[in-house]
């Protein structure tokens, strides 16, 4: 088992050394590819002048106020999401007549690409921030939902029934069997819900115009700023790395006990 | 006193008519150790589920202390065969064994106290903060059974928990069952397939038929008080015991057969 860990090592080496490395060649690339005339600089410009504006744009407050229009749209978006999500899961799963009631309605009702809102949320509440808060939950709210209507569905009989010859009551059978259960479906909702979150949150900046980075890369765009517009692709780009990863050490923080996370056990 | 009287249990799925007991009537007084032994498929969980009040039987009662059971009654405890579903791995031992105390609104100085006690009596000080999946089986049963025991029931069902651990482990746990049987005085009902386990551990050996369930006998176990896996097992008292119920247990198996 050593031997072979150690063959594969020599193989792959280090990889966080290996992605570093293939991320500066990719901007080495994107550097080179326009300096050398292979794209007009004028749609691509290289890596060095992207750099510069994007710290331009560090040093430019409507920046932060656009990041913190977007973060904010995205969390309190997510937010409702989740504690609508979980709520609703929690109820509806555990009531086997509203699971059956309900099932082909969330199947008709999930799969509506939110972008589809879009003219419905510039009726209701033209260019305000409550325009992309609709387009953000509708899209995170069902991907929390149906997590969590698994979770509840994977809750051990046997568990459950300990629970119950204990005589836990209905409220400490949800907080102490059901919730712990179905909390790993929690967690990928979240983070499925966090990425889709920023997605909408984005496009109905974008589109809509409603403030945020999206409407700053569309008014880049049209004001012909093309290093600024990447740049603040670039900073989207950011953004939803770092919300994977705070989701991710959340999920490894909170479900240490999980099989998923604990890896394997030698007794 | 736990009676089971006329129990009888019928699974009905669609139009489909399982009959798993049918009439069952047998009662175990305060303080007596009986195991429940039957071939498989006889029935034995189903009758255990209805008896600790986790199933409606269909017919007939069961009464703890004269009290009907329509629901999991206050003093029992079940230590389920499953036990690494039946522990929560989302908690560590002491919290394991102290979730039940909690609900039962036991005052928390008496929690530490009973979850300390009761760890050590199936021989786990020193594991309270380890989690159940980082324990082997055999320790893990030892847990279901600490936190049976913590909760101080009146009476312990005991639905086939050595069943999914190795040999030397089980004798282990059946040398501790009857040690905590006698320090506690309380009531348990033992189910299993083992016949040399429950002539073993048994007071009294109530053989079950196969499906649909009756009482084929009943057997006292007249062995001395003091038990043990090397003597008790080689005594040619506890040899006859053992046979007269797997002769019991064959004439079941073969009247089904018919």
């Amino acid at each position: 088992m050593t031997t072979a860990r150690r063959g594969s090592s020599v193989q792959a080496g280090n990889p966080v050394l290996l992605g570093v490395a293939g991320l500066a060649g990719l901007l080495l690339i994107l550097e080179l590819v326009p300096r050398l005339g292979l794209v007009d600089e004028k749609y691509l410009p290289p890596t060095s002048t992207i750099a510069a504006a994007l710290a331009d744009e560090a040093g430019d407050p409507a920046f932060w106020t656009a990041l913190s229009d977007t973060l904010v749209a995205w969390a309190i978006g997510l937010a409702i999401a989740v504690g609508a999500g979980v709520l609703a899961g929690l109820v509806i799963g555990s009531v086997p007549v509203l699971r059956a009631l309900t099932a082909s309605t969330i199947e008709f009702l999930r799969p509506i690409p939110s972008v589809a809102l879009i003219p419905l949320a510039v009726l209701m509440f033209g260019t305000a921030i409550e325009s992309t808060l609709l387009l953000v939950v509708y899209a995170s709210f069902w991907q929390v939902l149906v997590q969590v209507l698994y979770g509840v569905a994977d809750v051990d009989p046997v568990a459950f029934e300990t629970a119950r010859s204990f005589r836990f009551s209905a409220w400490a059978r949800i907080r102490h069997v059901l919730w712990p259960t179905a909390l790993p479906y929690v967690f990928t909702g979240v983070r499925l819900a966090a990425s889709v979150a920023l997605v909408l949150a984005i496009t109905a900046e974008l589109v809509i115009g409603s403030p945020g980075l999206g409407q700053a890369i569309a008014v880049a765009q049209s004001s012909d700023a093309v290093p600024t517009m990447y740049a603040l692709v670039v900073v989207t780009g950011i953004l939803g790395v770092l919300i994977n990863l705070l989701a991710r050490t959340g999920e490894r923080r909170l479900l240490a006990w999980h099989q998923s996370v604990r890896g394997e056990v030698t007794v | 006193m736990l009676e089971v009287k006329g129990l009888r249990k019928v699974y009905r799925t669609g139009t489909r008519e399982v009959e798993a007991l049918r009439d069952l009537t047998f009662t175990v007084e305060n303080g007596d150790l009986v195991c429940l032994v039957g071939p498989s498929g006889c029935g034995k969980t189903t009758l255990l589920r209805c008896v600790s009040g986790l199933l409606d039987p269909t017919s007939g009662d069961v009464r703890v202390d004269g009290k009907a059971v329509d629901g999991p009654p206050p003093g029992m405890a079940v230590v389920f065969q499953e036990y690494g579903r039946s522990l929560f791995p989302w908690m560590n031992v002491r919290d394991n064994v102290e979730l039940p105390l909690k609900q039962k609104k036991v005052a928390k100085a008496r929690r530490a106290e009973l979850v300390e006690q009761s760890l050590d009596a199936v021989g786990l000080t020193g594991s309270e903060s380890a989690y159940p999946w980082q324990l082997s089986g055999g320790m893990q049963q030892r847990v279901a059974i600490a936190r049976a025991v913590a909760y101080e029931p009146q009476t312990l069902l005991m639905d086939e928990p050595f069943a999914a651990v190795d040999a030397q482990t089980r004798a282990d746990l059946e040398d501790l069952v009857r040690q905590l049987w006698k320090r506690l005085g309380v009531t348990i009902l033992f189910v299993t397939h083992d016949i040399d386990e429950s002539v073993y551990l048994g007071q009294r050996v109530v053989m079950l038929s196969s499906s649909p369930t009756v009482v084929q006998d009943e057997l006292i176990i007249d062995l001395p008080e003091a038990r043990d896996q090397l003597t008790t097992r080689a005594d040619p008292a506890f040899i006859a015991l053992r046979t007269r119920v797997y002769e019991q247990i064959q004439a079941a198996k073969r009247n089904a057969g018919q």
